[in-house]
């Protein structure tokens, strides 16, 4: 336990390897956890404990940067802080003005981590491709679909309205948590209140071309890991964003701008 | 002073709770008193720094949950093992992480006993001997929960009550929490009236996330 981080040493290139059986050891402020935590996912960047906060039956998300060994010592603690700060504070803000997303329970910006509620339940993601495993393209006549497509829009439409960009909107990074009325298990896969997790890449923005962006990175994932649905998906977008908010027609008109660059790019490329 | 034990029975007054992610050589203990009849002379033994009083005394209103306290507790415990404290010892620092800002002196005003407490929690952080690298030359021979308790028993005149969240939110002054924390332009969490327990837990939440980006 106290060997921390010795054989933690990987290039970035070799960083993701998420077959290997290794797990590294935990960060310092998991060691005298009396209830286990289990690492969830292990990225480049940083790693996704499910561990406890406080008391043993209130479960939480701890996400840590560990020291990257490639990068110089005082830089690498300057921009672990920054991240970890700048997570913490946007997750506070939209929490404040009523978004979904993870409550912020403790931040320790100098040891690179941040403790947030645990939001239970299956990410997005999962639940569409549980849905869509059979059949063919889907229209409007599936109503469970077009309503957590719905859900999908409105999040994002809430969440760029308060002034929040989230930088990697995919539908891994939001999850379908169940509510007390909805806790049934036949056909609720696709059921739940949408959280948006994931704010690593996120900053405060209101601009028409980051709101844009973002749409388009979401859209773009969307299509690549749920295409029976990317032309719905599209559809709903464009109907549910652009009441969420005032300016949202304008961001939807941007879009179309972001995506005629995208496409001219993927020509040239 | 000499007050007269409580006829309650001391048995359950005091509880010891085993913090997750904490090193075991710390030990939090916590007591709840209502009623309390000499908040002044609790918080003069704070002003005057008698070490037999090295308790944190929080005025209980400004209190809603089991977790806001811990919480506090947790951030006075991280902070007191990193040796960053900004407060002269463990227990004004966890006065100090009650307040979602870095005034020290209105966090006391604020979440500190004052003359006119009426309910109280009091905690005492217990170090284990393992522990002796701490900062502070505290007294050589710990003290075990039971001295504690008979010591407060002995010392505080009121009405020793459990420390849960039903008896945390009895006390609650929510204008005033409402204001420390400023959750009065929330407009979302104030249309939440219909259902006071979503409305208290979501309140809780933000709270909570007040505290942890103190000053960040
Ligand atoms: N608050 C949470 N509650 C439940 N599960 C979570 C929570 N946060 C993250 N997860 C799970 O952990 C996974 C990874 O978390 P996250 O996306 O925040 O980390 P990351 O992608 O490694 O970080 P980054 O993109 O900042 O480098 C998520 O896809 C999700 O499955
Ligand atoms: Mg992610």
């Amino acid at each position: 336990m106290t060997t921390l981080l010795s054989t933690d040493h990987r290039p970035p290139s070799s960083a993701p390897q998420p077959s290997t059986p290794f797990t590294p050891a935990p960060p310092p402020i998991l060691t005298h956890s009396p209830s286990a935590s289990t690492l969830i996912t292990q990225g480049a960047e940083a790693r996704l404990y499910k561990t406890t906060y406080l008391l043993p039956h209130l479960p939480c998300a701890l996400k840590y940067r560990p020291p990257k060994p490639w990068r110089h010592p005082i830089l690498d603690a300057r921009l672990t802080r920054q991240r970890i700060l700048a997570e913490a504070r946007i997750l506070a803000k939209c929490r404040r003005e009523g978004v979904r997303v993870p409550a912020v329970y403790a931040v320790d910006e100098g040891g690179g981590w941040l403790a947030m509620e645990w939001v239970p339940g299956a990410a997005v993601r999962a639940g569409l491709n549980a849905h869509l495993a059979t059949g063919g393209e889907r229209d409007e006549s599936d109503a469970a679909l077009v309503s957590v497509l719905r859900r999908v829009a409105a999040a994002v439409g809430g969440l760029h309205s308060v002034g929040v960009v989230h930088g990697d909107l995919t539908t891994s990074n939001m999850m379908l948590a169940p509510t007390p009325n909805h806790q049934g298990e036949e056909g609720a896969g696709l059921e739940g209140v949408i959280v948006i997790i994931d704010f690593g890449l996120a900053s405060q923005s209101a601009s028409d071309e980051d709101r844009a962006v973002d749409l388009y990175v979401l859209e773009r994932a969307f299509a690549s890991t749920h295409p029976r649905a990317e032309a719905l998906f599209t559809r709903v977008l464009e109907a549910e964003y652009g009441g969420a908010f005032r300016g949202a027609p304008v961001v939807l008109r941007k879009l179309e701008e972001v995506r005629l660059r995208g496409r001219k790019r993927s020509m040239l490329g | 002073m000499a007050a007269e034990p409580p006829s309650t029975a001391p048995a359950a007054c005091l509880e010891t709770i085993q913090l997750e992610h904490v090193p075991p050589t710390y030990s939090v203990n916590v007591a709840v008193f209502r009623d309390v009849e000499n908040a002044e002379f609790l918080q003069q033994q704070l002003l005057s720094r008698n070490t037999e009083f090295e308790y944190a005394f929080i005025d209980a209103t400004s209190i809603i949950s089991r977790l806001q306290l811990l919480s506090a507790v947790y951030k006075a415990i991280t902070v007191h093992s990193g040796g960053n404290m900004k407060t002269p010892n463990i227990h004004s620092e966890i006065v100090w992480s009650l307040s979602p800002n870095n005034n020290i002196s209105e966090a006391y005003r604020r979440y500190g006993i004052t003359p006119t407490s009426q309910h109280i929690i009091v905690v005492k952080i217990l170090l284990s001997p393992s522990s002796f690298s701490s900062p502070t030359p505290t007294n050589p021979q710990t003290p075990s929960p039971s001295t504690i308790q008979s010591h407060l028993l002995t010392h505080v005149r009121g009405r020793p009550c459990p420390f849960s969240d039903a008896v945390l939110s009895s006390f609650t002054d929510w204008p005033k929490v409402r204001k420390y924390y400023k959750l009065n332009g929330v407009g979302w969490l104030e249309r939440m009236k219909d259902d006071e327990a979503l409305r208290r837990r979501e309140s809780e939440m933000l709270v909570l996330g007040s505290m942890a980006l103190r000053g960040l």
